[in-house]
Parts: structure tokens; sequence; C-alpha cells
């Protein structure tokens, strides 16, 4: 193992030991035991720094099961290292914020952390895994870890909720992407991704990349709570709000983006790639935006966000893998669609960091997070009303913040689409900047909601828990540095393009670029008088208004949404569902055994005569049959009246004596054909079995000894009809189609000789096939302790007397 | 419990038991040359006792009989399972009989087989099955 494979899985180590630091050291808060190691993490990730920006991977590899090609190989390129830098950064300022928040004495905090280092570790994995059973393994790793740290509050009803949702969800899409990746070994013979990409080509035309696609983009739509997926991402923020604002909005709904990007090299350049990723994405983006303008729960407003930042994200994605289909990179404008991508990833995971955090302060020092109760919180709470308002404008896109600068490039890469002269955009491309620019005219909505809602305004302390303070300086610390981020990155945008961006971008778009070469990444505040900054001039015009007249307009609202959530349509689904399987099951196991026999039979007469009538396999060949004599005819009506007869006599006693006759017959059907040790067995045990039968007669209770023929039912006969008339047609066939003699001439010959016997039956018995005969007495044995213990152990009975 | 003179089926099963008895050990004896065995031979000595069950009373019998059928159920399986495995010992596969004629001091040579001792242990279990299902549910009220 290499120090990458310890990095890792060091947070997975770590949670081991959580527990024993809890019990020994309970007066220091768990959280300082857990935060060390994310910051180390972080400076170990940043060491890689100059590796990805001369443009080099790098690559260690561990045996797992080398004979199925499953190695834990780890690999660092611009996009993973990227990703594990926002993982181990944010993480760590996620447990710094979690020491504060979450207080020593009342909560369970050494399962807490333990479920949080495993998703870190898991994350970790997901993004830096190159090999893709491993990704799988720790994609749902952070499936399950997710789903622990939302239902972190069990005894909550909405938590559990909310956690079997996302459950339901992601493991869903986690197993659509296993089938994608199964596909996609099928096609390419190996589970690399770097060997994948390298034979991306090769696999275009093939019939199964188009599976392989839409499986893989399902898992990444439902990790990244994409349209229609999005619906457990609201749910998820029953979770503590560290959760919310580690998992929920900074890594895991990006481990999506991440997949996308990191397929876009195999799958970019088909057609259906482009629309799925960049459609769903726009719509995801307009749809979430407009209806957080319609929550008012603090963490329910930043769900639908976090819901439309994905989507802006996932757009821009499949917009830049337009960049593919044209070569040249000097004047390739679609290239500026994955620089936004790369850049607003950044950006989005620190302003909707921050944000979380300063609502779980809110929260944590009012007692509520519902807008309608909340207001002027200004004056109690001034720190964390400029951390709110700093990000709130980020994400609007208001200058001079970095979200700005990611949204001009959106509009940017938006109005190029237009450009586009490949998969009919000519006249649909029209729609991508007018969704775009909607979806940002909400977006400053409700992020001016979000943040004068709650800390202007009229000041209403009747409906508050507590009284309002400010929070203590340990919970600030995150969000200050985060927004620091903000503004820096706002001001300063050209620190990430060339050490974090351009290696990502080379990651996603490697086919663009000749050996040497690398993105030239510039992101400029001012860039003339385009159409995207009066696109921006307009959102924040539009928004303005809107935001004032909101308390008029809001009332569709009412109208609108409930018939459109589809929050309904995954409960009635769910019920649905249940409710399906359970009367598909109740109507079919209705605990009849009378049904389940005709089921049985049934199935019996079905599968065989398909059988036969698909394999033509019925044949009749009389050349082999014997002469019949008078005994036999005069033998077999006996036993066929005997038989038919049990079916219509009226006493049990009658119908014994029959079934007694029938085994006699039987008998003298074994003298008949010289078979005298059946014969002399078979007379013994009917004689015994109808002294049985009698018995049983004698103590049948009298209260239900109707003397009643047997009814007839319809289906009973058809059915029994059906299986005699198969079973005479597959014996006959059988007959018919001898296809090699009988051994028993070996038999004949060896009886004596080998064996040292006359009477052949016997010696095949205990001599030949002596196994069979010590396990029929062993099943002799069985059956009479059955009986005696049946009879003997009456545990009921003593427990009434 | 016994109310009813049965004095002429008694009598009678005392002559007829010696014979269904000789009978029963004749066919499991005869069984390797005509037919007959372990199987037929034991369901007749359990009809022999079955016809005593029929003419005294359970504890009659059990007095007369002293023998738990269990046990002898178990007996006739570890005949069955001993030469079997016996086999093994002697370095052949699994159930391999051996047979050969033996001069033995009183009676003279003997063409003996362990088959029969195989036999002996079906016989056995299936006396032992028989009686037990017999006796269980005829003591049952």
């Amino acid at each position: 193992m290499s120090y990458l494979h310890w990095a890792i899985v060091a947070p997975l180590f770590l949670s081991i030991f959580i527990p024993i630091f809890y019990k020994v050291f309970r007066r220091i808060h768990t959280g300082w035991f857990v935060l060390p190691l994310p910051i180390l993490l972080f400076v170990y990730f940043l060491s890689f720094l100059p590796v990805t920006m001369s443009g080099k991977t790098m690559m260690e590899s561990m045996n797992w099961i080398p004979s199925l090609g499953i190695n834990f190989t780890a690999k660092v390129d611009g996009l993973g290292l990227l990703f594990s830098l926002l993982i181990t950064g944010i993480g760590a300022l996620v447990v710094l914020y979690s020491i504060y928040y979450l207080a020593k004495d009342k909560e369970k905090l050494n399962q807490f952390y333990v479920y949080l280092l495993l998703f870190m570790g898991a994350m970790l994995g997901v993004v830096l895994s190159d090999n893709l059973i491993v990704l799988y393994a720790f994609w749902e790793l952070t499936s399950f870890s997710s789903f622990l740290l939302i239902g972190y509050w069990y005894e909550r009803e909405k938590s559990r909720y909310g956690a079997q949702k996302s459950m339901l969800i992601t493991v869903f899409g986690g197993l659509a992407m296993l089938g994608g990746i199964i596909l996609l070994y099928i096609m390419t013979g190996t589970f690399s991704v770097t060997e994948v990409i390298s034979q991306a080509n090769e696999i275009f035309n093939h019939a199964l990349f188009v599976p392989a696609l839409i499986c893989i983009l399902l898992g990444a739509f439902t990790k990244s709570a994409q349209f229609p997926f999005y619906i457990w991402l609201p749910d998820a923020m029953e979770a503590p709000t560290p959760v919310s604002s580690y998992l929920h909005s900074a890594t895991m709904v990006k481990a999506g983006i991440y997949l996308v990007a990191r397929f876009t090299p195999v799958f970019g350049e088909h057609s259906l790639w482009f629309w799925l990723v960049s459609g769903v994405g726009i719509l995801t983006l307009i749809w979430g935006s407009i209806f957080a303008v319609k929550q008012t729960d603090l963490k329910a407003i930043l769900a639908f966000s976090t819901v439309s930042q994905l989507g802006l994200i996932m757009s821009l994605l499949g917009v830049g893998a337009a960049a593919l289909h044209y070569e040249f990179l000097d004047d390739n404008i679609f290239t500026v669609a994955v620089t936004a991508a790369v850049f607003h990833l950044i950006n989005h995971a620190t302003f909707k960091g921050s944000l979380f955090m300063a609502a779980g302060i809110v929260d944590h020092e009012t007692g509520t997070r519902d807008i309608r109760k909340l207001g002027g919180l200004m004056h109690f709470m001034p720190i964390t009303f400029t951390i709110s308002i700093i990000g709130t404008f980020s994400m609007a896109g208001i200058p001079p913040f970095n979200g700005f600068l990611s949204k001009e490039m959106f509009f940017t890469a938006m109005v190029h689409v237009i450009e586009m002269d490949i998969f009919n955009l000519e006249t649909l491309g029209i729609l991508f900047p007018v969704f775009a620019w909607i979806a940002s005219i909400f977006t400053f909505v409700y992020s001016m909601i979000l943040v004068f809602r709650t800390f202007t305004g009229k000041y209403q302390p009747e409906k508050l828990d507590k009284k309002p303070h400010e929070a203590p300086i340990g919970m600030l610390i995150s969000p200050v540095i985060l927004v620091s981020l903000v503004i820096i990155f706002g001001f300063f945008p050209n620190l990430l393009s060339h050490s974090l961006i351009s290696p990502a971008m080379a990651s996603i778009l490697p086919s663009l670029l000749g050996p040497g070469e690398e993105f030239m990444v510039h992101i400029s505040f001012w860039h003339g008088f385009t159409i995207e900054l009066f696109m921006t001039l307009g959102v924040v015009i539009l928004g303005i208004i809107l935001y004032k007249t909101h308390s008029k307009w809001k009332k569709i609202y009412q109208a609108i949404p409930d018939k459109l959530a589809l929050n309904r349509f995954y409960d009635s689904l769910l019920e649905g569902v249940q409710l399906g399987s359970h009367k598909l099951t109740k109507s079919y196991m209705n605990g009849s055994i009378r049904s389940y026999l005709v089921y049985i039979f049934a199935f019996f007469i079905f599968i065989l005569a398909a059988t036969l009538i698909g394999k033509n396999a019925f044949k009749l060949d009389t050349s082999n049959v014997s002469a019949i004599g008078v005994y036999e005819v005069v033998l077999a009506i006996f036993v066929v009246v005997g038989s038919i007869s049990i079916l219509f006599v009226k006493s049990r006693m009658t119908s014994i004596i029959l079934l007694g006759a029938v085994g006699y017959t039987v008998s003298l059907f074994y003298v008949l054909f010289r078979a005298p040790d059946l014969a002399l067995t078979q007379l013994v045990i009917e004689t015994i079995s109808v002294a049985l039968f009698l018995v049983c007669f004698y103590h049948l209770p009298k209260l239900r000894k109707f003397e009643t023929r047997m009814r007839f039912r319809l289906t009973n006969a058809l059915i029994s009809v059906g299986v005699g008339a198969m079973v005479t047609l597959i014996a006959l066939s059988a007959h018919s189609n001898k296809l090699f003699d009988s051994i028993s001439k070996y038999y004949v010959e060896n009886t004596y000789t080998e064996a040292a016997g006359k009477n052949m039956v016997n010696v095949i018995l205990v001599d030949f096939r002596g196994f069979d005969t010590l396990f029929e007495i062993t099943v002799l044995a069985i059956a009479s302790l059955g009986i005696f213990g049946m009879i003997k152990l009456r545990l009921n009975r003593r427990k009434e007397g | 419990m016994r109310k009813t003179n049965n004095i002429i089926l008694e009598t009678a099963i005392k002559v007829l038991l010696f014979m269904i008895v000789l009978y029963s050990v004749y066919i499991f004896t005869a069984g390797h040359y005509y037919p007959g065995g372990g199987f037929i031979g034991g369901l007749m000595t359990a009809g022999a006792i079955v016809l005593l069950l029929i003419a005294y009373d359970i504890k009659t019998v059990a007095k007369i009989l002293p023998i738990n059928y269990r046990i002898l159920t178990s007996i006739g399986l570890l005949f069955a399972i001993g030469t079997s495995a016996g086999a093994i010992v002697f370095n052949v596969p699994f159930l391999t009989h051996a047979f050969g004629d033996i001069q033995l001091p009183i009676l003279g040579e003997l063409s003996l087989h362990t088959a029969t001792l195989f036999d002996l242990g079906v016989y056995f279990v299936v006396v032992g099955v028989t009686m037990t299902i017999i006796q269980t549910i005829g003591e049952d009220e």
C-alpha cells in the first residue's frame, strides 16, 4: 500500500478508534480527535498540486482481486485532486463547526463521527479510484453513510423517512450504475477508467453503448439530485446541519457531477449524452429555483437551491461535452462551459457550505428555521448576517463575489449553445439561454428572501423559543473561512485557474489537448458590454421587482406545486408497490393447500406439454411392445375400476378397502411380471398401510364425520386428467425412444461370480447398490422416530394440563 | 383389560407364532439365493409380534419381549453402517463386501458373506421401525 492508499482509507481506520476515544476521554469533545485528520489529508493532497499542474497524473495500484481485474488503483489527476481538496478542506471545516454545534453531553458523538469519517473515506475513494468496481464500492459506502447520517436522530419520524427515501433513490441509481459498469466491462474488457477512456472511440458504435450511457447517467442523476430524483434532498435536511452542509451541499451530491465529468471523455460525443446531461441539468436548474422560492424553511430553501445549482453545473458539463465535436482548441468556444462548471463547482461548495452553517447558527440560537417566525436578527447576529449576505449575494450572482463570475461564464456558455450547429441546436438551442435566464431570476429572488426575511424586517420575539444572540466564536470560524474564500475567489479568480481549473479541465476533455498543451483559463471581471452583462442586469432588475412583489404573487404557488410535486408521486408509488405486492401475494398465497397443488400441477402440465410440443418429442413406437395376455387385461381392469370407483364412493371405509384392493392387485401384477420380492413386500406393506388408514378413519372427529361424496370441481377434473394424460404421453414417448440397451445384463452375468448370490434383486439391494439401502433404512428409522416424537411429545397438552 | 375369553386365538397363536418366526428367519437367510431378504423377513417377524399384540395386550407383550424397538432400530443402523464402513479398514472402497467358504469347527464348510450382516441390519431396522410405529399408535389414547 502506498501513501496514497493510506490517505484514502485513513478516515475508515480512524473511525475504528473513535468509540474508544469517546469512551476514554469523556471530557474532551470527540470532534477534536477527528479534526487533525482532514487537515493533514488536505495538506497531503495540496502536495499533489505541482504534479497535476504539469499535466501529469499519479497512479498507484494495489492488488485486490487480480484474477477478476479488480484492483484498488488510486489515480490522482486534476479532477480527482480538485474533489479531494474539496472533501478534505470542507470536511475539516465541518468537523470544526460540528464541535461547537453538537453538544458533548446530549448527542451520541461517537456514532456521529464514525459515520462522518466513513463518509469522508468513501468519498475520497470515489473520486480517487481508477477501478470502476472499487469506485462502485465506495459509491455505495457514501450512500450508506449518508443514510446513517440523515437518520442520526433516529427517534424522529421525519429523519427515518428522509433516510429511507435517500437510501432507496441513491441505491437505485447506484445499482443502475453498477449495471453500466458491467456493460462497459463487456464492451472494453477492463474495469480501469483510464483504459475505458482510451477505448472510447472503439465502443462508440457498440450496441451496448447507449444502455451503458443511460445506466451511468441514472447513477449520476440520482446521486446528484437531478430531476426527477431530486426529491430525496429536501427530506435529507432532517440531518444535523453540519451533515447537510458537508454531504448535501458540498460533497456527496457532487459525486454525480464527478461521475458525469469523469465519463465525459467516454460518452461525451454522443448526442444522447448532450441532451440528457444538459437537458436534465437545465430542467433541474429551473425547477429547483422556482420551488425554492416557495419554501419557508431555511434549510429547505437551501436544499432546493442546491438542487438548482447542481442542475446548473450538470447542464454546463453537458454543453461542455459538445466541445468534443470541435477539434480545434484555439477557437473552441465551448470549453468555456467546462471552465464554468469546474469554477462553479468550487464556488458552490464555498458559498453553500457557509450558508448552511449560517442557517445552522440561526437554528441553534433561535430554535427555529421557519422564515415566517424569523426577522430582524441583524442586530443580534451581525457576523452571521455578514456571512449570510456574502453567501447569498454570491449565490445570486452579484458582483464582486465569485458567484457573479461563474454566473457570467454560465451565461456565456448558454449563449454559445445557440451557435452550435449539431443536434438540431440551431432551433432548439434558444431554449437554453432563456431557461438559464429565468432560473437565474428565481435564484436571485430566493437568495434575497433567504437573507432579508431572516435578518431584516420586524423582530418577532414572541414566536421564538430562545432569546437570540450571536453564536460562539468556534461556530463562526468555519463559515468565516468559507466566505473569505468566496471573496478571495471573487477578486482573484485566477488564483485557481492555473492550479485547479485547468488540470481538472484536462481530465474532463483530454482528447482536445495535444502533448504538452494545457487549457488557458482566464477569468476576468470585466469583459466589455456583452450580452451576458445585460442578462445579469436583467436578472437583478427583474429579481428586485419580483422580490418586492413577492407577497402578491406567491399565492400562485398554492395552486400549482401540489399537483406537480414529485413527492406525492414517490409516496404513492411506494405505497402502491407495497399494497400491490401485498395484494398480489395475498391473491395467490391464500393458504389453501388445494390451490398450491393446483399451481404445481398446472405448471407441471404446462411445462411438460410445452416441452413435448416445442421439442417435437412425442413419438409412438410399437416395435418393442410385448404381447398382452388375458391376465394382464383382467388385472388392469381391476386396477382401473378400483381406482375410479374410489372417486365416486360415498363412504370413506369403502374407499380405504378399494385402495387396499388396488394395492393387492398391484402385488398380483408383480407376481405376473415375475417379481417375487416385490410381490411379497407389496403385500405386507399394503396390509400395514390399510391398517393404518383404518386407524385414522376410526379416530376421525365425530363432529365432522359427514359421509359425503367428493364434490365435483371442474379445475380439479381438468388438472387430474391433464396430469394423467401428460404422464401417459411421456411414458409412451420415453418407451419409444430407447436410445441404448439396459445395463441389467451386467447384473445377470455377475450376480453369482462377483457377489456370490443368486437372488439378483437382493444382491443389487445389499451389494451392488447397497448405498441406497443404507439410506432407505435411515429414512424408515427417521419416520418411526418422527411418529414416536409426534405422539409422545405433546408440549401444548402439558401446558394446558 | 381382558374381558373376553380368547382361548382359541391364544392357543392358535402359540403354535402359529413359531411357524411365522421360523418362516421369516428362513426368508431372511435365504434372501441371497431365493426371494426374500432382510426387508420382508423383518416385516414378517414384526407381523408375528403384531399377532401377539392382537391376542394379548401391549403390557403382556412388553413383558414377554422386553425389547426397546428404538434401540433395535439403531442397532440395525449400526450393523449396516458398520459392515459398510468396515470395508475401509481393509483398504477397499466403502461397502465392498467379502465372501468365501470358511471351515468352521462344528458346522463344517460354510459359505459366508458380509452382505448378510448388512441385511441383518436391514432386518433389525425394519422390525424396530414397524414395531415402534404400531406400539406408539397403540399406546396412544
